[in-house]
């Protein structure tokens, strides 16, 4: 009987498609949206995982079908944009700022089509750049940390150690200190290959190495192996903090926040702009002032941050916004000495 | 040890049949297995196959495309063999492709400012060359002189090769001001030319695709190792050496000399898939190129019967197929790439692991004329 659920859903699903995909498409202008990830793959449960999410809402909303490739390999980059821009897809949107030199050369070859990438910065006048300050928000859930922390010890586990880990390590490092000089910052990266970013074994095994050593608050900025770390804080009761989307609710009452990237928005926005004919090229930076990074407060971590713990944060954060406070970027100069 | 022929058989099969019916028929076996899973998934298995054949075949592009990933495959394929020819077991290709694209990417990233072009790009290659090789002669050392089985040793050090390139890459090789942890670009004429440009020049028109003259590199790689292999009298050592150690002692051969030679050689040639990747395509030193095609020429060799000839279609099938997955998936969303993985995987469960499963039929069909 179960056999029959996927596809009875599926037939469903077609079918209530076909009677209302096309009343809506006669209403509104209609633009044949695509995503090409990045080789993570779609369900990160992190970074792609938030465009795909943007994507879906964007589908659930508007009922338009955004077409989606996930890359095996790096040289699939150029010829998934470039197939989908033949096909005549548009807007497309790249993931990851391993595709930024793709991009490039395809976005040259059709000059028509609308590209967006995210994560990096690609100078062209049919080119979308979407880039994060995430030290801003790494900043303030430092903030956080250092107010949470009972031993004064924080970690923090990154995932691959390339210069994007270490400016989400940087910002976190420059909040704890903002809020106590003398607090101790730990910092473990769990590989030097992809891998790492999928590897919660060795993540839990490093947070717990860092609990050892008394930290009692594990920043995890590490992809999948974050499932790990925050698991391994949590079996010990000490507190987690996640990052990219809201993770909070994973283990309710031992995570402090999340960092958030809201990757999604800016998918949902790329795609709604374009459908509004209101799509620009450029660069866009968002920061905490854009509301492209934040911290997560919810029901599930709201006992946790007492209200002197949030007016300190919140202060904070709106010290950056009005530029008081400069998080000094790691990837600027790759130190995290400005 | 040797792959070359299964000892166990009786009654040898034509050499017809053995080369080019045996292996047809183990991939048709394989799509078999391939078309129930498709349509237990609810895809139609002829319009998938059919897909994958176009996305391979199709057009100039796909095509261009196959032949790129092709010569990945001979590459590795061919270092691979080499190395089982002399009973070795080479699983380090993917670290000394890796470290291959380190000499590649250094000698251009040293030399493009100063020296013309060709001579650059003779130097890369031969760099890329010579770094696979030194990568490949530590394993071998550490087996000729200490007894340290190299299937460990290559195995760890594809992972030294992987961190040392991501700590370079990160910390040393980084174009100033990069988000990607990748060098800075080759000079224009520092780079391998594409196929479509060395076409157009002499009036053929074909579509953009990665396909470089690395390709070309590969074919006269495979060359050569068939005349090393049959045609020299290291070639026939080295053959002796895998067929029967003793044998090759007693007739005068150092076996720690020829360990050296055949590992050096495997890396090298493992080190032309920097030269396709990093010269060809990318145009910089990039992290992780080497993405599995190290590992993936154990399958082609094996395929291939350790024969370049047998290596360079393994290849082209090995190429086709990753190509036209990826067409497959774009077309298919419900074939992900996961799925495009588990069509290559069957090819080589059935191509390698059971390549002998479909010889009793054929024995009985073409044994008796054998």
């Amino acid at each position: 009987m179960k056999r029959w659920v996927g596809p009875l859903i599926a037939v469903f699903a077609v079918v209530c498609l076909g009677l209302f995909a096309p009343a809506q498409a006669q209403t509104q202008a209609t633009i044949k949206p695509a995503i090409v990830f990045s080789t993570g793959g779609k369900f990160d449960k992190s970074f792609n995982e938030g465009v795909w999410q943007g994507a879906e809402r964007f589908k659930k909303d508007t009922g338009i079908a955004v077409a989606e490739f996930e890359p095996s390999n790096e040289t699939q980059f150029e010829q998934a944009l470039r197939r989908f821009a033949q096909r005549g897809q548009d807007p497309i949107i790249a993931v990851g700022f391993a595709q930024a030199v793709a991009l490039e050369k395809v976005a040259k070859e059709f000059p028509n089509i609308h590209f967006t990438i995210i994560d990096s910065v690609v100078n062209l006048p049919n080119v979308q750049s979407v880039v994060f300050r995430e030290q801003e928000g790494s900043f303030l859930v430092g903030v956080l940390a250092a107010l949470a922390s009972k031993t004064g010890k924080i970690g923090f586990v990154g995932g691959m150690d390339i210069p994007l880990v270490r400016r989400f390590q940087c910002g976190f490092e420059q909040g704890i200190k903002y809020a106590n000089p003398n607090a101790e910052l730990i910092t473990n990266m769990t590989g030097t290959t992809p891998a790492a970013w999928n590897d919660p074994g060795r993540g839990a095994e490093l947070a717990r190495g860092q609990i050892d050593r008394g930290v009692d608050v594990v920043y995890a900025a590490a992809g999948s192996t974050g499932l790990g770390i925050l698991q391994a804080t949590k079996d010990r009761g000490k507190l987690g903090i996640g990052v990219d989307s809201n993770q909070n609710h994973l283990h309710p009452g031992n995570m402090l926040t999340s960092m958030l990237k809201r990757v999604d928005v800016a998918t949902y926005e790329s795609f709604k702009a374009a459908m509004d004919h209101q799509w620009k090229g450029g660069t866009q930076v968002l920061g905490l002032k854009e509301g492209g990074v934040d911290w997560a407060l919810d029901k599930d971590n709201e006992k946790l941050v007492t209200p002197e713990m949030k007016a300190k944060v919140e202060a904070a954060k709106a010290d950056i916004i009005s530029g008081k406070i400069v998080v000094h970027d790691y990837m600027s100069n790759n130190s995290c000495n400005r | 040890m040797s792959l070359v022929a299964p000892r166990s058989v009786r009654r040898p099969l034509p050499r017809w049949v053995e080369i080019a019916v045996l292996p047809l028929v183990n991939v048709a076996l394989a799509f078999l297995v391939v078309g129930i899973i498709a349509r237990t998934i609810g895809v139609d298995s002829f319009h998938a196959l059919k897909l994958l054949l176009v996305g391979a075949f199709g057009s100039s592009e796909s095509i261009g495309y196959t032949l790129y990933y092709a010569t990945n495959f001979i590459f590795t394929g061919l270092a691979v063999a080499v190395a089982f020819h002399a009973g070795l077991f080479n699983i380090g290709g993917e670290g000394q492709a890796y470290i291959g694209g380190l000499g590649c990417g250094l000698a251009v990233l040293a030399l493009d400012r100063y020296l013309p072009g060709p001579l650059v790009i003779v130097l890369a290659i031969l760099a890329a060359a010579a770094f696979g090789a030194a990568w490949a002669a530590v394993p071998a050392w550490m087996q000729a002189w200490r007894g340290s089985h190299i299937v460990i040793t290559t195995i760890m050090f594809n992972f030294v090769a992987s961190a040392l390139m991501v700590y370079l890459m990160v910390n040393v090789l980084i174009a100033p001001g990069s988000m990607t942890a990748q060098s800075r670009g080759f000079a224009e004429s520092a780079s391998l030319p594409s196929m479509q440009a060395v076409l157009k020049s002499i009036g053929i028109a074909v579509a953009p695709s990665a396909l470089n003259l690395a390709f070309v590199l590969a074919l006269l790689s495979s060359v050569a190792v068939w005349i090393f292999l049959w045609r020299t009298s290291w070639g026939y050592a080295l053959r002796t050496m895998g067929h029967n150690a003793e044998a090759a002692i007693y007739a005068g051969t150092s076996i720690r000399r020829m360990t050296m030679l055949a590992m050096c050689l495997s890396g090298a040639l493992a080190g032309g898939v920097a030269v396709n990747e990093l010269l060809g395509v990318h145009h910089r030193i990039v992290l992780d190129f080497p993405a599995g095609y190290g590992f993936a020429g154990i399958a082609v060799a094996l395929m291939g019967r350790s024969h370049p000839l047998g290596i360079v279609l393994a290849a082209l099938l090995f190429g086709a197929l990753q190509q036209g997955g990826a067409e497959l998936s774009f077309e298919i969303p419900a074939m992900t790439r996961e799925m495009v993985v588990v069509i290559q995987g069957l090819v080589i469960l059935f191509c390698g692991a059971l390549a002998h499963l479909p010889r009793p039929w054929l024995q009985a069909l073409f044994g008796r004329r054998g």
